[in-house]
């Protein structure tokens, strides 16, 4: 039986864009504006989306890095908000972030060792003799050479850096990684390679992950259930083969129509979606799709669609599906 | 051959080392800076003089001899003899050394009390920083000479004696020097704290206490080493001004603004230059090169700052 590791219900993140005494909250950005899904154990969940749908604001509100607005998440059956600071700081050992950019995210004045090890120290988990051998180990096991341990961050270059990250966030063992595009800022030749380590540290460890992405290929060879967001919800839902063999929805089949496909002969028609994606402190009425939508109608711009089963938990919202 | 030899290594060097430390290549870019690196000997010559120098001098920093009194340079007593018939360079290299030593003094004081309550106010902003900062603003907006004129009158006032008015001078010095740096810390940490690194310190759950000393500090080292420099040389300053008014160090304790008092007297003055020049050229060059250095270490550390 497959066991419930997060459970996410109705969530929803407002920025409040005008700050100071004259707070409107008409002005929020509406980051992420109702959304649900589940990560069972030892699942890799894919989180695919345009630049601003409020990815990383779900990756971050979900491990309790800001206050959310509304909903709940509860993390093996406990509501995440309502931990208390003991409670909070065994979270922090049991989930860990991977970062967009593995330049910002590594503090320039900590050494790789140090970086990788004061966590472990911190909560406990190894006593200060044995840190740099654990810290060795964890290295060895994310590709990094054990000479590598007293340099400084600006000697690396973004792969290594990023397998410096992973190897921050591995030390503390988690059970749970959120990782927040890890591979986006990196040339294709080290992608492949960094999401071979991460598919090998899943399956070694029995981890689960939220996998964000921007970039529906990238997820595909990873994940085993993928959400399509737009505009902070999620609009469509399935297992990772019937989201590729069977996509309903009219922004999904856009992004997949993108997605090169190894086979040459095959045909599939481009869909170029119009405009940009609109602002999320003013977004459509009804359907927040419509604006770029070709199939929308007057029934789109009226009603908000349901996000229902289409079947076989093929999750959906849209009218026409 | 050999010079065949040497740049072949010099090239080899160059490729194994694949890139220099930050330190490193600060020293480089301050090495190019003829100014700064005149002033850096400058201030190691005033530092052996002040602490090695008074070991070779033949002459007892207290002992008055009222056969010698006022006598000009010679080559017994290079700078001449005070009033006292005590030897000027003798006191001279005293003098730095007690000036000097409470210049820094006062600036690690400044920099411990400023960059903490500075980092404490940014990180934990609300109540904390509003307090902290007040209290720095309100520090700030009385100008400090008055401030410290105030608070030395009340010393001699309270005849505090000699050997401890130095260590009271130090507090007094830091007591003003701490809030300008309180507010330029404050300033670095608030924007640091939106840097991902900082994010991924609470991801990691380190302690409040790590993330302030391990991660936030350390990236204002940059900035206090430029602001430590430069102030010392407004302690220095601030110490010879206090003592040229009788308000700081006290005689028989020297230090080059005590010593500076000769130019008080018109006799003196007019008179025996020997006595009043040599205090004065000390802190004037002293000054002019911690401040020529602190602005080569800032270039050095930041060459986007450099205009
Ligand atoms: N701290 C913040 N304050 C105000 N608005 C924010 C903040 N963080 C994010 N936003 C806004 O929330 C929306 C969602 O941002 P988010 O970073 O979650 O998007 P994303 O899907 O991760 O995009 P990207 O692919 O660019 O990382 C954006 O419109 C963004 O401008
Ligand atoms: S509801 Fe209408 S606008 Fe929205 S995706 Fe479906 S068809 Fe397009
Ligand atoms: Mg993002």
């Amino acid at each position: 039986m497959s066991e419930t590791l997060l459970e996410v219900t109705d969530l929803k993140k407002y920025y409040s864009s005008s700050k100071g005494m004259f707070k409107k909250f008409g002005d929020a950005v509406k980051a992420v504006d109702g959304v649900s899904f589940t990560i069972e154990k030892g699942e890799v969940f894919g989180l695919v989306g345009e630049s601003g749908s409020g990815k990383s604001t779900i990756g971050k509100t979900i491990l309790r890095l800001h206050d959310k607005t509304d909903g709940e998440v509860k993390y093996k059956g406990k509501d995440v908000f309502s931990l208390s600071k003991k409670e909070l700081r065994h979270l922090r050992v049991e989930t860990q972030l991977v970062f967009q950019d593995p330049f910002s995210s590594l503090n320039p004045r900590i050494r790789v060792g140090d970086a990788i090890g004061e966590a472990m120290v911190e909560h406990g988990l190894v006593s200060k003799q044995e840190v740099r051998e654990r810290v060795l180990e964890v290295m060895e096991k994310c590709g990094l050479s054990p000479f590598h341990i007293d340099r400084y961050p600006h000697e690396f270059s973004g792969g290594q850096r990023q397998r410096i990250v992973i190897a921050r966030a591995m030390a503390l063992n988690p059970e749970f990684i959120v990782m927040d595009e890890p591979v986006a800022a990196l040339d294709v030749s080290i992608q492949a390679q960094i999401i071979n380590l991460f598919s090998d540290l899943q399956r070694e460890n029995g981890l689960s992950y939220l996998f964000i992405s921007h970039d529906l290929s990238v997820v595909e060879h990873l994940c085993t259930k993928i959400a399509i967001m737009y505009l902070g919800n999620i609009v469509e839902q399935a297992s990772k083969e019937e989201l590729f063999k069977n996509p309903m929805h009219p922004y999904t089949k856009a992004l997949l129509s993108a997605v090169p496909i190894p086979d040459p002969t095959a045909k599939r028609e481009r869909i170029i979606l119009k405009g940009d994606i609109p602002s999320p402190i003013n977004p459509p009425s009804g359907c927040k799709f419509r604006t770029r939508c070709p199939m929308a109608t007057d029934l789109c711009a009226e009603k908000i669609p349901d996000y229902h089963d289409a079947g076989g938990g093929h999750f959906v919202a849209c009218h026409y599906v | 051959m050999e010079i065949q030899n040497t740049t072949v290594n010099k090239q080899k060097n160059k490729t194994m080392v694949k890139s220099p430390s930050l330190w490193k290549q600060t020293y480089r870019r301050l090495n190019k800076n003829k100014l700064a690196m005149i002033s850096l000997f400058f201030l190691l010559f005033m530092f052996l003089l002040s602490f090695v120098g008074p070991h070779f001098s033949p002459y007892i920093l207290d002992r008055t001899n009222i056969a010698d009194m006022n006598q000009a340079p010679s080559a017994a007593h290079w700078l001449g003899t005070d009033n006292y018939g005590r030897d000027v360079l003798t006191r001279l290299m005293m003098a730095g050394q007690i000036s000097l030593t409470i210049g820094i003094a006062a600036m690690f004081l400044s920099i411990i009390i400023g960059s903490l309550l500075g980092a404490i106010a940014g990180f934990y902003r609300g109540v904390v920083d509003m307090v902290i900062m007040r209290l720095a603003d309100i520090l700030m907006s009385i100008p400090g000479l008055p401030l410290l004129l105030i608070m030395g009158a009340i010393l001699s006032e309270w005849k505090v004696p000699a050997e401890y008015r130095l260590y009271i001078i130090m507090i007094m010095l830091s007591f003003v020097g701490w809030p300008g740096l309180a507010r330029l810390v404050r300033g670095q940490i608030l924007s640091l704290k939106e840097q991902p690194f900082m994010l991924a310190t609470e991801v990691l759950g380190l302690s409040d206490r790590r993330k302030i000393l391990h991660h936030l500090i350390p990236n204002t080292v940059p900035l206090l080493l430029v602001v430590a420099t430069l102030n010392v040389a407004g302690s220095i300053l601030s110490e010879s001004a206090l003592s040229f008014l009788g308000l700081g160090v006290v005689p028989p304790t020297p230090s080059w603004g005590n010593m500076m008092d000769a130019a008080n007297n018109f006799m003196d003055f007019r008179k025996r230059p020997w006595l009043w020049i040599p205090p004065g050229t000390a802190i004037f060059l002293t000054v002019v090169s911690i401040n020529l250095l602190g602005d080569g270490l800032r270039d050095a550390l930041d060459p986007k700052m450099r205009r």
